[in-house]
C-alpha cells in the first residue's frame, strides 16, 4: 500500500482541510467529530447499515442451522505503516482471520479508532483507505464504529479495535480442544514474514530487505480446505508468539502432544537470514496471514492439495503429528536428529549479541 | 545461508557423532566455555546424541550471566534518570537486579533503547544533545573491540553526551580459576570461537602447559561442535594435551590484530567480580585514564545502589563453574523459570539454565514435565 | 557469548573516518564497520558481531575442511589427521 492520501481531491473537504492533524475536538462528539466521520470514514467504508449511524447496527442474519462466530482484536502496531501493509490491513484481516479460524464466513465488522492528538490527517486517510480496501477484499461490511481522541503522548498515533461476526456453516466442528492422536499438523506457508518486516524498520535494528508482511485474509483458504474435508479439527492463526505459540496453545487446549520436524517448516531465506543476524528464532516471530491446521491424518493429503490450489496456501506443508506422549508440550526434531521442546516464548522477542 | 547451512548438515554431524562414539572408551568431562555454544548444543539436541561417557560441562562464558548484581542495579538506577537515555544490547533487558529489571524501568517511563551495535548508541547521542546516552558495555573479548571503537569515536568526534557502563570480562583467567578450583574436574576445554577470532589462541598454550588439558577452539554450529568434541576426545584418549583449532575458517593463532590494538588503546586489564563466582584477578577490562570522561561510573558517582541481594535459592555460580547442571538445582522450573528468574543464568538467552528450561531438559526424560 | 554471522561484503565506503561496508547475509543487508579487517574486498565473506566485522572468512579453508569431513572414512583408526595442533 502506501499510496499517499490526497485531501485536496475530496469533494467537501473544507472543515477537515483546516486541520492537517487530529485535535482533541475530533473526539468530542460535536461538529468536528461529525465532520471527521462524514468526510473521512463514511466515504471509504459506507454501506446501508453504517450510513444510518445509529448507536448500534441492526443486522438481519438468518441463523437457520448455522452458529455465530464472534471475535475482537485490538491493533497497536508500530510503525503504523510498514513493508507490506499498515495497521489498516491488520485491523481488518486480524479479526477476519480470528473469525475464520472457527470455519465461519466473516460478515460484519465494527471499527473503533482511538486517535492520538497530532496524528496527521493524511496518515489517517492512508490507513483508512487501506482499511476500507481490506474490508472490500474480504467482503465484510463495516457496520458500526467509534471515534475517540486522546491527548498527545498517550496514544502511539493510532489504535484500532475491530470486532467481527461470522456464520459457521452446519457440519463444521473446529475448536482448539479437538486435536486427537494421529492428526496431521499443517502450516499454511512461510513463517516469520510479518515480524521480520516490522523488525526491518524498527529504530535501532533496521536493515535492508525485501521482506514484506504477510498480512492477508484467510477465510477463503479455510473455505477451500473445508470443501476438501470437514474433518478439520483445529485451526489457529499464528500471530504473536509465532508458530510456537499457536502449536503450544493447541497442544494445551487439546491436552495432546505435538511433534514436528524443524526442517519441514517453510521459511523464506531472507527471513531466516534476518533471524540469524538478530539472534531470533523464527518459530517465535509473528505472522499475520498464516494458519496452523490440525486435521484427521487420513485426509491430510486432500486438505494439503486444496491448500496448494489457493494463492495463500501454495507453500502449505505437513510439519508434524499429534501424539499421545508429552501432553501439552510441543517437541521438535532438530536438523541433526536431536529433539528439543518448543516452549511458549518468554516475552517480547529481543535481539541478542550472545 | 552460505557458510552457515553447511555446518548444520545433519548427516555430517551424525557421522562425526558416530566417530566420537567409536573413539571414546572412558568418561570425560569437557567444558564448553561459551554460552552461545551451550545454547547451540542444547537447541540442536546434540547433547542427547553424545555417548554417555561424555559429560558436557557448561562454562561461565555468558557475559550477561556474570555481570555483577551491583552493576545491574547501577544500570537500572542510571536508566531511571530523566536526563539519561540508556542504550543496551537486547540480552540485558530482562536480567533481574535486586528489585527489578531494565524492562520495568522502561515501563515506568525510563528511556531505555535496544541497540544492535554500539555505534547506534553513539548515533542516539548525536541526535539527542540535551540528554546523556549511557551504553551498557557488556561482553567478552569478542565485543570489546566494538565497544572500544564506540568510545574512541566519541572522543574523536567530540561527542560529550556519551558514557559507557563497562562490564567486560575475559576468558583465560576464568579458565585458570576453574582449573584452580578443587571442586571442578574438567578434562578438556572447548574454547570460544569468536573470542578466539579476536584474541587468537596463543594464550591457551600456557594453560595447556600448566594443567595438561586439551584446548580445542570451537565454532557454533553442530558440525563445528561435533568436530571439536571429536578432536578433544581423540587427544584425551591418546593422553595428549595440545591447543587445536577446529574453527580455522575464522580463527588463527594470532587473532585479529587491529581489533586487539583498539582494545589495548581504550581498555586496560582489571580485577572483575563475576556474578555467582566471585572476583577473579585481572579478568576484566576498564577504560583507560585517557577515556575516563566516558566511564559512566566515574561520570555519575552519585548513583547509589542499594545493597545488592541475591536470591538465596539461586545456585547460578555453581552452574557457571560447571559444578551443577541446571536441572540439578532444587529451584529449577519451580521458583525459578524464565518468567520469574532468580538469577541471571535463567534470564540470559544463552545462560545454561535458560537453555535447559527453554529446550526442555527438565530431567532425563522429556515427559517428566508436569505443567499443562 | 558471541553471535557472529557470516555475510558477504557488497560495498565498502568511508563514514565518520571509519571503513564501513554493506554486508549481505542472504536477502538481508546491513551496514557494518570493517575497521578490523582493513584488507577486505567486495565479494569476500566476513563474520559480523554487533555490527562489526571480526574476521575475514577463510573460504579456502572452509571448503577444504568440509570436503575432508565429507570424505571421512567410518573407521576410527583410519581417520586423517583431524587433531593437528598449531597450523602448518
Amino acid at each position: 500500500m502506501s499510496e499517499p492520501f490526497d485531501i485536496s481531491t475530496w469533494t467537501c473537504p473544507l472543515p477537515l482541510q483546516n486541520y492537517p492533524t487530529i485535535v482533541m475536538g475530533h473526539g468530542s462528539g460535536g461538529r468536528m467529530m461529525s465532520d471527521l466521520i462524514r468526510h473521512m470514514f463514511l466515504p471509504l467504508l459506507d454501506n446501508e447499515v453504517l450510513h444510518q449511524l445509529g448507536d448500534a447496527a441492526v443486522l438481519d442474519i438468518d441463523l437457520d442451522l448455522s452458529r455465530l462466530a464472534f471475535s475482537t482484536d485490538s491493533f497497536v502496531v508500530h510503525p503504523l505503516i510498514f513493508p507490506g501493509g499498515s495497521i489498516g490491513d491488520l485491523a481488518v484481516y486480524g479479526t477476519v482471520n480470528d473469525v475464520a479460524m472457527t470455519g465461519a464466513r466473516p460478515l460484519f465488522l465494527s471499527a473503533a479508532f482511538i486517535l492520538e492528538e497530532g496524528l496527521p490527517m493524511e496518515k489517517l486517510g492512508q490507513i483508512t483507505t487501506a482499511f476500507a480496501a481490506a474490508a472490500e477484499k474480504t467482503g465484510v461490511q463495516v457496520v458500526t464504529g467509534d471515534t475517540k481522541v486522546v491527548n498527545k503522548g498517550h496514544g502511539d498515533g493510532l489504535f484500532i479495535n475491530t470486532t467481527g461476526i461470522g456464520l459457521i456453516p452446519p457440519g463444521v466442528q473446529i475448536a482448539p480442544g479437538n486435536a486427537r492422536e494421529g492428526d496431521a499438523v499443517i502450516v499454511s506457508g512461510t513463517i516469520g514474514d510479518h515480524g521480520m518486516a516490522i523488525m526491518s524498520v524498527r529504530e535501532g535494528l533496521e536493515f535492508e530487505t525485501r521482506i514484506l508482511s504477510d498480512t492477508a485474509p484467510l477465510h477463503e483458504l479455510v473455505e477451500t480446505m473445508l470443501a476438501a474435508s470437514l474433518d478439520i479439527h483445529c485451526l489457529r492463526d499464528a500471530t504473536r508468539g509465532g508458530l510456537a505459540a499457536a502449536l503450544n496453545e493447541l497442544a494445551k487446549s487439546s491436552r495432546v502432544g505435538i511433534s514436528f520436524e524443524e526442517d519441514r517448516v517453510p521459511l523464506q531465506p531472507a527471513v531466516k537470514a534476518a533471524c540469524e543476524m538478530l539472534g531470533m528464532d523464527p518459530l517465535y516471530v509473528a505472522n499475520e496471514g498464516k494458519l496452523v491446521a490440525i486435521v484427521n491424518g487420513e485426509i491430510a493429503d486432500e486438505v494439503l492439495a486444496a491448500m496448494h490450489s489457493h494463492p495463500l496456501g501454495q507453500e502449505a506443508t505437513l510439519i508434524g503429528r499429534v501424539v499421545v506422549e508429552h501432553p501439552g508440550m510441543v517437541v521438535s526434531k532438530t536438523g541433526i536428529g536431536g529433539s528439543r521442546v518448543v516452549d511458549l516464548p518468554a516475552g517480547e522477542l529481543l535481539p541478542r549479541i550472545c | 545461508m552460505k557458510y552457515l547451512d553447511e555446518y548444520r548438515d545433519g548427516e555430517l554431524t551424525r557421522k562425526l557423532l558416530s566417530e566420537i562414539n567409536q573413539a571414546v572408551t572412558r568418561p570425560w568431562k569437557i567444558m564448553e566455555v561459551c554460552g552461545g555454544q551451550t545454547h547451540s548444543i542444547i537447541k540442536s539436541g546434540l547433547d542427547q546424541l553424545l555417548p554417555p561417557e561424555i559429560d558436557l560441562v557448561h562454562g561461565p562464558g555468558c557475559p550477561v550471566c556474570v555481570t555483577p548484581l551491583e552493576l545491574i542495579d547501577k544500570a537500572i538506577a542510571l536508566a531511571s534518570q530523566p536526563e539519561i537515555i540508556f542504550a543496551s544490547y537486547g540480552d540485558m533487558l530482562r536480567v533481574p537486579g535486586s528489585e527489578k529489571d531494565l524492562f520495568s524501568v522502561k515501563a515506568a517511563g525510563g528511556d531505555v533503547r535496544i541497540v544492535y551495535s554500539p555505534l547506534d548508541a553513539l548515533k542516539i547521542a548525536r541526535q539527542n544533545p540535551d540528554k546523556t546516552v549511557v551504553f551498557f558495555g557488556i561482553g567478552f573479548e569478542t565485543t570489546a573491540p566494538a565497544n572500544a571503537m564506540a568510545v574512541m569515536q566519541a572522543k574523536n568526534q567530540g561527542i560529550k553526551n556519551f558514557a559507557m557502563l563497562v562490564s567486560h570480562v575475559t576468558v583465560p583467567p576464568a579458565i585458570t580459576a576453574i582449573m584452580e578450583s578443587p571442586q571442578v574436574q574438567v578434562n578438556a576445554f572447548l574454547a570460544a570461537g569468536h573470542v578466539c577470532t579476536v584474541m587468537g589462541y596463543w594464550e591457551y598454550q600456557q594453560l595447556v602447559d600448566k594443567y595438561q588439558v586439551p584446548v580445542v577452539v570451537m565454532g557454533f554450529e553442530p558440525v563445528d561442535i561435533a568436530r571439536a568434541i571429536l578432536m578433544c576426545v581423540k587427544q584425551l584418549e591418546n593422553g595428549q594435551a595440545k591447543v587445536a583449532n577446529a574453527y580455522a575458517r575464522s580463527v588463527d593463532e594470532a587473532g585479529n590484530l587491529p581489533a586487539q590494538d583498539i582494545i589495548n588503546q581504550v581498555f586496560e586489564t582489571t580485577d572483575r567480580a563475576w556474578r555467582g563466582i566471585g572476583t577473579i584477578p585481572l579478568s576484566g577490562y576498564r577504560l583507560r585514564a585517557a577515556y575516563h570522561q566516558f566511564d559512566a561510573e566515574l561520570r555519575f558517582p552519585e548513583i547509589q545502589t542499594i545493597n545488592p541481594q541475591e536470591s538465596s535459592l539461586c545456585i547460578s555460580g555453581l552452574v557457571l563453574q560447571g559444578l551443577k547442571k541446571p536441572n540439578e538445582c532444587p529451584a529449577f522450573g519451580k521458583e525459578c523459570t524464565p518468567q520469574s528468574p532468580l538469577g541471571a543464568t535463567m534470564v540470559s538467552s544463552e545462560g545454561a539454565c535458560a537453555a535447559y528450561y527453554q529446550y526442555g531438559r527438565y530431567a532425563a526424560n522429556l515427559d517428566q514435565k508436569e505443567d499443562i | 557469548m558471541c553471535l557472529g554471522i557470516p555475510g558477504k561484503v557488497i560495498e565498502i565506503y568511508q563514514a565518520d573516518d571509519m571503513k564501513m561496508g554493506k554486508v549481505d547475509f542472504g536477502g538481508v543487508v546491513k551496514e557494518a564497520c570493517l575497521e578490523f579487517i582493513p584488507d577486505i574486498q567486495v565479494g569476500e565473506y566476513t563474520i559480523i558481531h554487533v555490527g562489526f566485522a571480526i574476521s575475514k572468512l577463510d573460504e579456502e579453508e572452509a571448503q577444504r575442511t568440509l570436503e575432508m569431513l565429507r570424505e571421512m572414512e567410518m573407521l576410527a583408526d583410519e581417520l586423517p589427521e583431524l587433531d593437528e595442533g598449531l597450523p602448518a
